[in-house]
């Protein structure tokens, strides 16, 4: 079990390392009139180049590349261009807010299919046709246009929710749960739709199992089976599912934030490549990275549980 | 008759497939296509939404990026029969030309996507080797990276271009077709047709395009249309965040436009939601459509191979021998009374397929009845409704199955569970799909025994110790806390005769308990259910297709045939003198087997050997 843990590590730093080197690189190379954005148009030549040396970006790329990764390794990602903030003080705050946001999608999202996959798979019937039509809507549809659907319907025609801002949980927890409510609802129907469809197709794997006939033999009623040995066994399969499906919410959450005017990762993100704000692009993107590094590695140690194989080879 | 069919998992595109990649059924599907109404509807909504794009400039005089500021979110008049957006722009005709730039886009996305991924997938897996590796592990890189930050990343760089930001998109979402055209291609390299071709001398190139682009066409198809799906939906996001081209008329752009005045004029929304939606829901809808047809047309066979038995016939005499002196000191209660028992299973067409007929069994306390047949005789399928465990739409139609005189033939699933690990036990044919790989074998056998007798987990402990011992494991403390993949069949299979008699059962169910077992275990296992049988004073009984096992256990035999019983009585008179021809047939095929098997049996019986399962 330890060597397996050591080696999803070491997978996970190295996507980490890897990804964000080939962004560096190739944020850089494009950064040649930057420092012209930045002073406006008026600026004049020695201004311009004052500003990059200022910046570093005088320098060889590879000089900045090192310079670049030293600090990132010990927790400085250098600060904004614009704005002089410090980069990981800028996105702390914001990544909190995504990630409540994603969190509570995916939390939703697993419940939900669960409980609709099973149902659809043991009793067949019109939760069945349900969940297949779901999957479709729910993968056709993209989440954005899902949140602009119920912006117009709950918060504009019938106004139950606060359509547009945010509270922090820790100013007003209900008006945390006004704002955050309609969009993990708009997160978490595409979730469903390829969660539940997968949750519904491995139970009906599993229950077609040898070994649940024969734990029925013993005298465990259906429903146990059902819960204890279908579940565990179907769970694998899903929980794959789902770590795409993290990774697609997370995407997700980027543009719904921008529909409910939520101060997220979001803002960041189109603020700064719109700018070409590369330190801020780069902290960006880390993030990222390591949020999707962290929770594989999650969804990893959870299949090595739930799967003695993994677990003991 | 057990065995699970493998089941394509819906939902995500990439599950397509090598199932589906191994039956190419190219030339037909459009045909069929055409025919299914989904999915003519969807090809008629994506034609229309083509065309209105095409020819954009004939259905409207306006053009779409003309401003008026006079007009700004003017409502709709004559000649603008949808209004104007926030810059005073024609609603209409941003709407046609939109589809254009929008459907160029997913379209550029999606041939990018096809082209990296088809032909790596067609290279890692044709040559395997270094290639594999290497396109492997990006492709799984690519994947593990979310596609918005990396478009972001990349709009930082190169600036609002959409033609850009789907050539990127396309190179991300390349995994999706290079594991479909890898798990294709891997599939079928080692065919052996394609190693005729090779024989043959014809070229690598040859081969893939002849024998291996055939096969993989259809999946990549599907999965283009979920892709385009996909590519739709990522740039509309994109626009919508306001990063796109402004100048370029698309769906996307026309949401970022419209979003801000979604109080004053909702239809701005509405219409390029309404587009978006239309086209993505058409796209899933022909690719599920698609998927379903090839996979149905798979189904399709299969369901006309199991067909193809001899007719039902109408109510057959069964030959039955008068007891001989073994059955006569048979004088035990009677246990289970089964009488004109026929099992049902529902067919999709809603009509019922009768798999056993009027079969009658009677056992009594002490008896080892066997059932024997070729495997389909439906003998499994009694004992399986015996236990009240028939499979998913399987029923029994007629009859009844008596169990101490209480009738059990349609009892529910809460009756059955009282007498199921209490007073009825099964031991299954093949050991190890039989036992849970995600639980230890001891929590296999104290859970049940905690649940039917109300024990606390310590006693069941020791109790599921004693009974691995008993049932000849050498370390049961070592085998309790083992999962199934630590042991042997052989193991297995005593782990589940341990399981089976826990409860001390008045009926032992054995289907086939000793085929899947190499034959020196075979012998082990026989004398084990025979000194249990002593031991406990049960009645069981035993479904084989083996006349060495009815010969060596049986008192009473009772022979199969599609469905019914055609000849039963004492084990030894059906032994030595046949009387159905059926039989006759059965016990010289089976010693004919037997004798030609003979030497390399027991020659080298390597702890590995199997005989044949049925």
């Amino acid at each position: 079990m330890l060597m397996f843990i050591v080696r999803r590590i070491v997978a996970g730093i190295v996507l980490l390392f890897v990804s964000t080197s080939a962004t560096f690189l190739l944020l850089y190379l494009g950064s040649g009139d930057i420092a012209r954005n930045i002073l406006g148009q008026q600026a004049t030549q020695e201004a311009i180049e004052a500003k990059q040396v200022e910046l570093g970006l005088d320098r060889p790329l590879l000089t900045q590349y090192v310079d670049w990764l030293g600090k990132a390794v010990t927790g400085d990602l250098g600060a904004s261009w614009f704005t002089s903030q410090p980069v990981t003080e800028g996105i702390m705050a914001r990544t909190w807010v995504t990630l409540s946001l994603v969190l509570g999608a995916t939390v939703l999202t697993a419940v939900i299919s669960v409980a609709l996959g099973v149902w659809a798979a043991v009793r067949h019937g019109w939760v069945d046709k349900l969940v297949q039509v779901v999957s479709v809507l729910g993968f056709a549809v993209p989440n954005f246009l899902i949140a602009v659907a119920l912006v117009i319907v709950f918060a504009i025609n019938m106004q139950v929710f606060q359509p547009t801002g945010y509270t922090p949980f820790s100013e007003s927890p209900s008006g945390w749960i006004a704002t955050v409510t309609l969009p993990i609802i708009a997160l978490t129907i595409g979730g469903i739709a390829a969660v539940a469809a997968q949750v519904r197709g491995s139970v009906m794997d599993a229950l077609r199992r040898d070994y649940v006939r024969t734990l029925r033999s013993r005298g465990l009623p259906f429903n146990r089976v059902v819960f204890k040995h279908v579940l565990r066994n179907a769970a694998g399969p899903a929980l794959a599912v789902l770590a795409v499906q993290f990774i697609g919410l997370f995407g997700g959450a980027i543009i719904v934030e921008r529909v409910f005017a939520i101060p997220g990762l979001s803002d960041i993100g189109v603020t700064s490549t719109a700018q070409g704000d590369m330190p801020m692009v780069m902290g960006f993107v880390v993030v990222s990275v390591v949020l999707v590094v962290v929770v594989n590695l999650i969804i990893d140690l959870m299949q090595g549980w739930l799967n003695p194989k993994v677990r003991l080879s | 008759m057990t065995e699970p069919t493998p089941l394509v998992a819906p939902g995500s595109p990439l599950e397509a497939g090598p199932a589906l990649a191994a039956r190419s059924q190219r030339v037909s599907l459009f045909g069929r296509l055409l025919k299914h109404p989904v999915g003519l509807g969807s090809l008629i909504v994506l034609v229309l939404v083509a065309l209105s794009a095409i020819f954009a400039p004939l259905l409207t005089q306006h053009d779409p990026n003309f401003a008026s500021v006079g007009d700004v979110l003017g409502p709709p008049t004559d000649g603008h029969p949808l209004g104007f957006d926030g810059s005073g722009r024609d609603v209409l005709s941003r709407l046609l030309y939109a589809g254009r730039f929008s459907l160029a886009g997913a379209l550029l996305a999606t041939v990018v996507a096809a082209l990296i991924g088809v032909i790596t997938g067609l290279i890692a897996g044709y040559y395997h080797g270094w290639f594999d590796t290497v396109s492997d592990w990006l492709a799984g890189l690519l994947m593990a990276l979310p596609g918005i930050v990396i478009l972001l990343a990349a709009r930082a760089v190169i600036g609002p271009s959409m033609w850009w930001a789907m050539t990127i998109f396309g190179l991300l979402l390349s995994p999706a077709y290079y594991r479909l055209v890898y798990a294709a291609v891997t599939a079928v390299r080692n065919e052996l047709y394609v190693d005729a071709a090779k024989v043959a001398g014809l070229t690598d190139a040859r081969i893939i395009g002849r024998h291996i682009l055939t096969v993989v066409r259809a999946p990549v198809i599907i999965q283009s249309a979920m892709i385009m799906g996909i590519a739709i939906a990522i740039q509309a996001g994109l626009e919508f965040l306001g990063l796109g081209d402004l100048t370029v008329p698309t769906w996307g752009n026309m949401l970022n436009d419209g979003f801000p005045n979604i109080y004053t004029n909702l239809s701005l929304v509405l219409w390029p939601t309404a587009a978006i939606t239309v086209t993505s829901i058409a796209l899933t809808m022909l690719a599920n459509t698609m998927r379903d047809l090839l996979e149905r047309s798979g189904g399709r066979r299969r369901r006309r191979k199991a067909t193809t038995r001899p007719p039902d016939r109408e109510k057959v005499e069964i030959l039955t021998h008068p007891d001989d002196e073994r059955t006569r000191r048979l004088t035990g209660d009677v246990l289970l009374e089964v009488r004109d028992l026929s099992i049902g299973y529902d067919q999709s067409d809603k009509t019922v397929k009768t798999v056993v007929h009027d079969v009658s069994l009677t056992v009594r306390r002490g008896e080892v009845h066997g059932l024997i047949g070729e495997s389909g005789s439906g003998k499994t399928q009694t004992a399986f409704a015996v236990l009240g465990l028939l499979p998913d739409g399987g029923h029994v139609t007629g009859g009844s199955i008596a169990f101490e005189g209480q009738e059990i033939a349609h009892a529910s699933d809460n009756e059955m569970s009282k007498l199921r690990g209490i007073k009825m036990a099964y031991i299954p044919q093949e050991p190890m799909s039989n036992l849970d790989p995600a639980f230890t074998i001891g929590s296999q056998l104290v859970e049940p025994m905690m649940v039917t007798r109300q024990i606390s987990k310590r006693e069941a402990t020791q109790k599921a110790l004693d009974l691995l011992a008993r049932v000849g494991i050498p370390n049961p403390k070592r085998t309790f806390a083992a999962y199934p993949h630590q042991v042997s069949g052989g193991m297995a299979q005593r782990v589940l005769i341990a399981g089976a008699v826990s409860c001390e059962p008045d009926l032992l169910i054995a289907d086939e308990p000793t085929t899947a077992l190499d034959v020196t275990v075979q012998a082990e296992v026989l004398d084990l259910l025979r000194s249990l049988e002593d031991e406990f004073h049960m009645a069981v009984i035993l479904v084989t297709h083996n006349f060495g096992v009815v010969a060596d256990i049986c008192d009473r035999v009772s022979v199969m045939r599609d469905g019914r019983i055609v000849e039963t009585g004492p084990a030894r008179s059906i032994f030595y003198a046949p009387r159905h021809e059926y039989t006759k047939a059965l016990l010289a095929d089976i010693l004919e087997e037997d004798h030609a098997r003979g030497p390399l049996v027991t020659g080298t019986p390597g702890p590995e050997q199997r005989i044949g399962s049925s």
